[in-house]
């Protein structure tokens, strides 16, 4: 693959190079703009991934719509739901620009070719789980996103701003509804530690591995794909997330925890990385329930496609016959 | 698995009176019509606009990115097309 083009003084510059030169000077790629094809491969992985994650992650907080406690609530998590629609929607688009088809890729999601994140396949049992969800769980994808804003790809860094600023709303419900249980009854004081201690390793783990066992990271570093290392993003996370549980009054399960004053961060104990890799390879709590919920939903709506694409046809048609009358 | 292939629709919206319509990016839909209602339902949830634009994908006719040059570059040496090129003395005032 020698393709090359010529420099401003005229020197023979590879593609690939020239291609990287712009990145390095924190340009965007657009999407009919030269790429190397790992790099389109890599986006396409990485951004119906997401998108995948956005749509089954409607799933654990879909499970508490109809028994929300107050209409205050559940305005506020259908709302949220809807949200974590469009950033699939959103996602899914910008994936599409770079040659991806949706049909495809939901394919993929379907029959579990295509990964979404492990969170997803956790239970929602209690109401707290609502407020831990929100405030964690969104709390750590906005970790994760919000170097996403600074992405080399332009749609998805486009995508990813609208992302952040709805997560934000996300993460504040979820904390309010840990807030309210925390400061009632000790049975929803304990309901709301019991959600804390559920879900504190699995948002951990949803940072991905710690940086030596993560292959794929450096070249997404240097496509500045990815700005932040997986270990650095949870460091960040932790740190930020510890006096919100203090604020709380809830004790996070990790007798290691602790603030390093040297290291100005909270070091804090080993991840359960058995899980994580048991998870992904499908052995979640919820994994298998995930999946046959999205085949259902997916196969009951096969009617309403096919009856708005016949509708559309007729109407096509009829206007053509209209034009040919005229 | 059934596959109907929607057709994919361009997104602008004009956010309010006083500003064009900017691209913010993509839907299927099976007609116009549902162009314009999933628009509406992904893109402005939160009042961002006040008017929406669908374009079928298709029709939208780009530029060449390996056109780049040829098109812009020529106007990259035309500096007395701006205002900064002509020398008018200060007392003249604000020009
Ligand atoms: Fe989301
Ligand atoms: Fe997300
Ligand atoms: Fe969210």
């Amino acid at each position: 693959m020698s393709q090359t083009v010529a420099d401003p003084a005229g020197a023979p510059v590879s593609l690939e190079q020239r291609f990287q030169d712009w990145i390095d000077a924190e340009r965007k790629i657009e999407p009919r703009d030269w790429m190397p094809d790992a790099y389109r491969r890599t986006l396409i992985r990485q951004i119906s991934q997401h998108a995948h994650s956005e749509i089954i992650g409607m799933q654990p907080e879909g499970n508490w719509i109809t028994r929300a406690p107050s209409l205050r609530r559940k305005v506020a998590l259908i709302a949220k739901v809807q949200d974590e629609a469009g950033h699939g929607l959103y996602l899914y688009s910008a994936a599409e620009t770079l040659g991806a088809s949706r049909d495809d890729m939901v394919a993929d999601l379907l029959t579990g070719k295509a990964k979404y994140s492990s969170i997803f396949n956790y239970a929602t049992p209690t109401w707290a789980d609502i407020g831990a969800i929100g405030w964690l769980v969104d709390g750590a994808a906005i970790c994760n996103q919000v170097p996403l804003c600074r992405t080399s790809y332009g749609p998805y860094a486009r995508a990813m701003v609208r992302v952040c600023k709805e997560e934000s709303f996300h993460q504040r419900q979820g904390y309010e509804i840990m807030m309210v249980l925390a400061q009632g009854t000790p049975e929803q004081k304990q309901m709301a530690q019991d959600a804390l201690n559920r879900w504190w390793f699995p948002s951990l783990l949803m940072f991905g591995p710690p940086d030596d066992q993560s292959p794929n990271s450096a070249q997404s570093m240097k496509w500045k794909i990815k700005r932040h290392s997986n270990d650095e993003l949870r460091q960040r996370f932790v740190d930020m997330t510890v006096p919100q549980a203090e604020f709380l009054g809830l004790t996070i399960p990790d007798p290691d925890l602790k603030w390093n004053d040297e290291r100005g961060h909270y070091d804090f104990g080993d991840l359960p990385w058995e899980e994580f890799y048991a998870v992904l390879k499908g052995h979640g709590p919820c994994n298998r329930q995930r999946m046959a919920f999205r085949n259902k939903t997916f196969s009951d709506g096969a009617w309403v496609r096919e009856a708005a694409a016949a509708y559309a046809g007729k109407q096509k048609a009829r206007q053509a016959a209209a034009v040919q009358a005229a | 698995m059934s596959k109907v292939n929607w057709p994919l629709w361009e997104v602008f919206v004009r956010g309010k009176a006083g500003l064009s319509h900017k691209h913010v990016g993509s839907v299927h839909a099976a007609d116009a019509e549902m162009a314009i209602a999933n628009a509406r339902d992904l893109y402005t949830r939160r009042s961002e606009g006040v008017s929406l634009w669908v374009v079928p994908a298709s029709a939208i006719v780009a530029s060449d990115p390996a056109d780049k040059d040829s098109l812009f570059e020529p106007a990259d040496d035309k500096v007395y097309r701006h205002p900064t090129f002509y020398d008018i003395p200060d007392e003249v005032g604000h020009m």
